[in-house]
């Protein structure tokens, strides 16, 4: 059995499956049924300052595929609706009802020293063994000045980490939004206010459709609607990019990251692990399809390290993260051909199309004696883009083949035809 | 197999009324807009895609799929009619199996195809039912006035397709209602809820149509006199005259054509009306003697064997439609054919020769058996009529009305399509691209020659 145990900021975890800060997090019923199910850890749902919020109705979006599985949630909901005090006492009777699942308490409160600190110390003594800075909610909350109005202002990401690292002394998780143009900046803030781990991404702003008939976005309140967070496995390659961004940058050196953004599966928890995650939070599966989607994740990535001969989450933890670089530093002789695999296409002329239309016009359509057709990749002119394999409803059926040039690797900077090469 | 399950005497003895109704309720459910959209997900939206090829009218499924998929199940409907006006008919009752759904590539990667034939079905149920304007136009009129003969589907597509391009049709059916098979020829829970006639009372919301029912070529109409009368006409009189069965007891009462007892079933406005033997014994491999030995089950018969003189995979009938049957507690008799029916004054019995290809040759042997019936269907095919082409002057090739590849006759000015022609399969999805080609090909000879010129 390989060991699942990680640490995280400090914190040792059974796992590194944690219910991210949202609505499965509200309260001890659901985190009871939640540890219940396997779960390591919970970020409990954002508590701010009395008296609570109050929320509207209704307050999730969906964005289907084609075959209406849901790929990603929009929502509107705001922070925690209930009382203060009551979280509190409900955080301590789980303390003690689960002495080997982590509790982190997220909070958020306006650009106000004492509101954060109080908050910050009211959290710890309830026992919890991190908190998570709530900068990152990009609906509501922000039109209030708090949440990701605070993650999108550098200086004050590093003032409200460094207010509640004076404050308390556990380690502190500032959870920064994804709307930003450069997630690095926000993150060296939070570095330099004594952060000891990023959480993100938080969710994505955005209008999930537009009912044609209302003539309205939703969700809709009324007949009207606003943006709202965007979450699920439609975000996952933009946390991806953002989680490594920030473990790869020398800016941020040093801080560890609790990945969340589109995490669902095992093999979702291990991708985030691969490049440097010490941990994973999960909150759109959950909610779609319950608590209980953490038996597999549990099983499948022992199966997997089991597998890969990891026999921890440390083994593997970062391995990919050095093959993250910029464009310039990739092989600009390394070639690939498509080769179609006759006896396993189906036919249905999809890779043909694909290149006929935006590739490089490479595969050629011939009549077989049986009426049939045979799609052949024309080397000359495959440029090895990939697409046709991407397009190809068979797996195995079109491989991308190395050509063996014989080429020495050669990177844009040195190119013969880039202007700007670098003196040699 | 799917499907809903016909319920027999097997299951319950005598068949209440209720469960005989329930019989000839719709075979299939049709899909749900939710079901309908997840199934057209399944497709994968090929390009010069096999089942288009598959298809005697070159429906582009692909894009009428792709259409459902993204909520535009109008124009999905436009697409499936631009190609094929019978399209809801043809959901219904073609063989997919052996054509679209044979020929879909998701058989490959998955155990069953895309559901091709309900999806269509989806789509032009969905435009019939809202009603509206006809998706089609016509062009201005371009004088021709054309006359039809037999309003089946190639009659019907022809006479679309031609008022489509700007002439007038005028269309004589021998029977009361227009439909040909579709009406009086095919099982009754295929085509519920009267969809023939709603089917041709859409077609018809094109305009530049008329029918003339009760009229028969032979029988008072002459194609002489519709020469003189039209610039041109169009046969599609299908295959009227059942084959001859000529063996002893062929008049007995008790024994009868399956398109009559069919008929008689689609006629009938209470299907437990229908009389139907104790004992019935069907002779045929067709899709027609499936389609009257399940009825017959579906009507209560205690015991129905359908007996043909080769073997099932030499049925013409397809898989589906015989499993179907066999589903449904129909017996196979097989490699047996019929050489006398039995009975003092009604039918008793029904005698058969045990068959085998000597040589390739099919040969009865000494061995004969009786089966007791007091019903016979004979379900073995049916021929134009010796007097319709012989009386019209038209050359006749291999018991079908001649034609050449634009569906012109020997007869100048006289096209035909469908069944009366065997231009392949005797299908209605055939029948119906016979009758848009040929009213193709006809516009085109019109206005070459004009107004008035030679024909």
């Amino acid at each position: 059995m390989s060991d699942l145990e990680c640490v995280v900021a400090g914190i040792r975890s059974i796992n590194p499956f944690w219910l991210a800060s949202a609505p499965p997090t509200d309260k001890k019923y659901t985190v009871t049924r939640a540890f219940k199910a396997g779960w390591g850890g919970a970020v409990w749902k954002t508590l701010g300052a009395d008296p609570p919020i109050v929320n509207v109705t209704s307050r999730y979006g969906v964005h289907r595929s084609a075959d209406r599985k849901i790929v990603g949630i929009n929502n509107i909901e705001l922070i925690s609706d209930r009382p203060l005090g009551l979280n509190l006492k409900e955080i301590e009777e789980v303390r003690r009802e689960w002495p080997d699942r982590i509790i982190i308490g997220s909070i958020m409160a306006p650009i106000d020293e004492q509101a954060w600190k109080e908050l910050a110390i009211k959290l710890a003594n309830a026992g919890v063994h991190g908190i998570e800075l709530n900068l990152g909610c990009p609906h509501g909350m922000c039109e209030r000045g708090m949440g990701s109005a605070v993650g999108q202002v550098p200086d004050l990401v590093r003032q409200t980490t460094r207010w509640v690292k004076e404050a308390v002394s556990l380690p502190v998780f500032t959870k920064l939004t994804p709307n930003v143009s450069d997630i690095t900046i926000p993150a060296e803030a939070a570095k330099l206010g004594g952060a000891d781990a990023i959480s993100l991404i938080n969710t994505v702003n955005s209008i999930t459709s537009v009912d044609l008939d209302r003539m309205a976005p939703t969700p809709t309140v009324d007949g009207m609607g606003t943006h709202g967070g965007y979450c699920g496995d439609a975000v996952k390659p933009i946390a991806l990019h953002m989680v490594a961004e920030i473990l790869r940058a020398e800016e941020t050196r040093g801080l560890e990251v609790s990945a969340i953004g589109g995490i669902g599966t095992w093999r979702d928890a291990a991708e985030f692990i691969a490049l440097g995650a010490s941990g994973v939070q999960v909150c759109t599966a959950a909610m779609l399809y319950g608590f209980r989607i953490v038996e597999d994740m549990i099983d499948g990535l022992g199966a997997f390290m089991r597998d890969k001969g990891y026999r921890s989450i440390e083994d593997f933890k970062g391995l990919a993260r050095a093959k993250v670089v910029a464009w310039n530093d990739l092989n600009m002789n390394y070639d690939l051909k498509a080769v179609i695999d006759e006896k396993a296409c189906i036919e249905c002329g999809r890779c043909y199309i694909a290149c006929e239309d935006t590739s490089h016009q490479a595969i050629r359509i011939d009549v077989k004696p049986d009426g049939g057709r045979r799609f052949t990749v024309v080397d000359a002119d495959c440029i090895g883009c990939n697409l046709c394999q991407h397009v190809c409803p068979v797996s195995d059926c079109i491989e991308m083949k190395p050509v063996a040039n014989g080429l020495a690797p050669l990177t844009w900077p040195h190119h013969p035809k880039n202007p700007m090469k670098a003196a040699e | 197999m799917t499907g809903k399950r016909i319920r027999t005497r097997g299951d319950e003895g005598e068949l209440s009324r209720a469960s005989i109704a329930a019989n000839f309720g719709d075979l299939h459910a049709p899909l749900s807009e939710a079901q309908a959209v997840v199934e057209a997900a399944r497709c994968l939206y090929c390009y010069d895609a096999p089942c288009v090829r598959a298809c005697p009218t070159a429906i582009d499924i692909p894009t009428f799929i792709h259409q459902i998929r993204t909520g535009n199940v109008d124009g999905s409907a436009r697409t499936i009619l631009s190609a094929n006006i019978m399209g809801g008919t043809c959901a219904r009752v073609c063989p997919t199996e052996v054509l679209c759904e044979e020929a879909c590539v998701v058989n490959h990667t998955e155990d069953a195809p895309v559901k091709i034939g309900l999806l269509q079905r989806h789509s032009v149920d969905s435009l019939l039912a809202k009603g509206g304007p006809h998706p089609f136009r016509r062009a201005p009129d371009s004088g021709f006035r054309l006359a039809v003969i037999g309003a089946g589907p190639a009659g019907l597509s022809f006479a679309h397709r031609a008022s489509m391009l700007g002439h007038h049709v005028t269309v004589f059916e021998r029977d009361e209602k227009p439909g040909g098979l579709n009406e009086y020829g095919l099982a009754a829970y295929k085509m519920v809820d009267d969809f023939a006639q709603a089917e041709i009372s859409f077609l018809l919301g094109l305009g530049g149509i008329e029918i003339r029912a009760g009229k028969a070529l032979g029988e008072g109409l002459e194609l002489a006199d519709l020469l003189r009368d039209y610039d041109a006409v169009f046969i599609g009189v299908g295959l009227a005259r059942p084959a001859p069965l000529d063996i002893p007891g062929r008049a007995l009462p008790g024994v009868r054509d399956a398109l009559d007892f069919i008929r008689d079933i689609r006629c009938a406005p209470d299907k437990a009306s229908v009389k139907v033997g104790r004992s019935v014994v069907v002779i045929g491999g067709g899709n027609t003697a499936i389609d009257a030995a399940v009825q017959a089950q579906c009507l209560g018969a205690e015991q129905v064997t359908l007996v043909y003189r080769r073997g099932r995979t030499e049925m013409s009938a397809t898989g589906w439609e015989q499993e179907l049957a066999a589903s449904s507690g129909v017996a196979f008799r097989l490699w047996s054919a019929p050489v006398a029916f039995k009975g003092e004054g009604a039918l008793a019995a029904a005698e058969f020769a045990a068959t085998r290809l000597v040589e390739g040759t099919l040969t009865l042997c000494e061995q004969r058996a009786q089966i007791p019936c007091d019903m016979a269907l004979i379900a073995i095919g049916q021929t134009l009529g010796e007097t319709l082409a012989a009386a019209s002057g038209l050359a006749v090739k291999g018991g079908r009305i001649a034609v050449d590849a634009n569906y012109r006759t020997s007869l100048p000015g006289v096209y035909a399509g469908g069944d009366c022609i065997g231009s392949g399969e005797d299908l209605t999805v055939q029948a119906v691209e016979d009758g848009k080609r040929a009213a193709i090909g006809l516009d085109r000879e019109l206005r070459a020659r004009g107004k008035g010129g030679r024909r």
